[in-house]
């Protein structure tokens, strides 16, 4: 028997509610089968076992909100035989063995406020609105009956104007929704949601722990884009390579040479992890990021990278993320993308011991073999933890990093 | 394929690839970039999207001329109008 716990994905979460269980007692489990769905700061996120075997009995029941580490449900391994006799110690036996265990809740369910039924929220609105700390039930629809960004943003501009000044309710928006309650005001005026409350935690944390250092080197990205679009130009379009995939490659070959910024750091320092899990910073849309990991990025080529990265982005907007991909980074990219900013200077998530900055893709002047030209290229910087590392592993990294980039076709 | 069968394919692949848009109105003439904060990934999953329900194959250099609603919809026309 052993225990199936509620998972911490990731250094900022301290609780979730179970949404979903996607197995019933008595299925047979696999390891790495998704068996229940988990609501969290980061959303609904699949959760999965880590044995084979079958599931046993269910202690947490739809609706609940437990702390990490809770014990969700017991897992018989193959094998052994099923416990009849032995009920759960803090939990009242259930009525009759043949009766599937009901649990009764120690403390309530303490489900996600969710907006009045009457109001139809788009989701990317209601994302919105959580993120400013907007009450949802407090904002008007438009005259379709469906609050959309639109009306977000004039209820939030409404509610800093009144920040402002008392009479302030005149809305520069043109949006016919109605000005925010004064009822959803908090004493502090905005609250954050639960997604940025979670950032500033991790972050807090990771300022707070780990000495970073940082070290950049401005790369010619021009081969690598050259050779993608040659390559794409030869390519159906729906086997064409996004630039992320041939860099996520290059970054995961140069992190898998440089083990000092690849790995966890916990009570007994660091430990250095044997293949690179790939934390891809992806940003949510309405607000917040989330970084799942692409696993074993260091053994797939660009092919495989890309459709991995489709599927982690299609998840991260509209499906769900799985637990293995929320705690599993062993380092973290951060990639500005285009029309962003030239550098950025990234704190790391804690545990892992580095993270690594792109800046957009620019032309610039390039001197090289005494001529100027102009080359695309891309500012990358490495955060690193210097109770692990220094500068130099760093710089090495990034010299690593630019000579796979000068010879795309060998990625 | 008319222009409203286009206008059709390219909402559909819209809010296939960013579900959570659904029901957001739309602004005919802003890029998703600047209205819905997509970024290049989800420009090309989109741009996949629409290949997939219309049949249209488009080069990558054309890219940039389906990131507004009637900039794509005058795109595919003029695309669907000429044989391949």
């Amino acid at each position: 028997m052993s225990e199936f716990r509620m998972p911490s994905l990731g250094a900022d979460m301290d609780a979730g509610t179970l949404v979903e269980w996607m197995k019933q007692p008595g299925e047979r489990v696999q390891r790495g089968d998704a068996i229940a769905a988990v609501e969290t700061q980061k959303g609904a996120i699949e959760i999965e076992v880590f044995e084979n075997g079958v599931l046993e009995e269910i202690r947490v029941q739809v609706g609940e909100r437990v702390p990490v580490g809770t014990v969700l449900a017991i897992i018989r391994a193959e094998g052994e035989t099923p416990a009849a006799t032995s009920p759960p110690p803090t939990r009242a036996p259930p009525q009759t063995s043949a009766q599937r265990p009901t649990p009764t809740p120690t403390s309530a369910p303490t489900p996600t406020p969710a907006p009045r039924a009457a109001a139809k929220f788009t989701p990317v609105a209601l994302r919105r609105a959580r993120e400013l700390g907007l009450d949802p039930g407090s904002l008007a629809p438009a005259a379709d009956g469906v609050i959309g960004l639109r009306e977000v943003e004039a209820a939030q501009a409404a509610l800093a104007g009144r920040a402002t000044q008392a009479a302030g309710l005149a809305t520069q928006a043109a949006a016919p929704a109605a000005p925010a309650s004064p009822a959803s005001m908090t004493g502090r005026g905005i609250d954050l949601d639960e997604m940025r409350k979670a950032i500033a935690a991790a972050m807090a944390r990771s300022w707070r722990e780990i000495p970073h250092y940082f070290v950049s080197s401005t790369l010619d990205l021009s081969p690598m884009l050259d050779w993608l679009q040659k390559e794409n130009g030869q390519r159906p379009m729906a086997q064409r390579l996004h630039y992320a995939a041939p860099l996520i490659r290059a970054i995961a070959l140069a992190l898998k040479a440089t083990p000092v910024l690849n790995g966890h750091y916990g009570e007994h320092g660091f430990v250095p992890a044997a293949n690179v899990h790939l934390g891809i910073a992806i940003a949510m849309r309405g607000g917040g990021l989330i970084a799942p990991a692409i696993l074993d990025a260091d053994t797939l080529d660009p092919d495989t990278l890309m459709a991995r990265l489709n599927d982690l982005v299609a998840r991260v907007r509209g499906g769900r993320l799985r637990s293995s991909e929320l705690s599993a980074s062993t380092a973290t990219l951060t990639n500005l993308g285009e029309e962003t900013a030239d550098a950025v200077q990234p704190v790391i998530y804690p545990p892992q011991v580095a993270i690594i900055g792109c800046g957009q893709v620019i032309e610039r002047a390039w001197a090289q073999d005494d001529a100027l030209s102009a080359r695309r290229t891309m500012i990358v910087t490495v955060g690193g933890d210097h109770r692990v590392s220094d500068g130099r592993a760093a710089a090495k990294f990034l010299q690593r990093l630019a000579e796979s980039l000068r010879h795309p076709e060998r990625l | 394929m008319n222009a409203d069968n286009y206008e059709t394919s390219i909402k559909a692949a819209l809010y296939s690839v960013a579900p959570d848009l659904a029901a957001e109105p739309l602004d005919a003439d802003a890029r998703y970039r600047d209205q819905f904060e997509f970024d290049s990934m989800d420009l090309l999953r989109f741009i996949l999207e629409v290949h997939r329900l219309t049949g249209i194959d488009i080069p990558e250099s054309d890219y940039r001329q389906l990131e507004t609603l009637n900039s794509g919809v005058a795109y595919l026309r003029s695309k669907g109008a000429q044989p391949d």
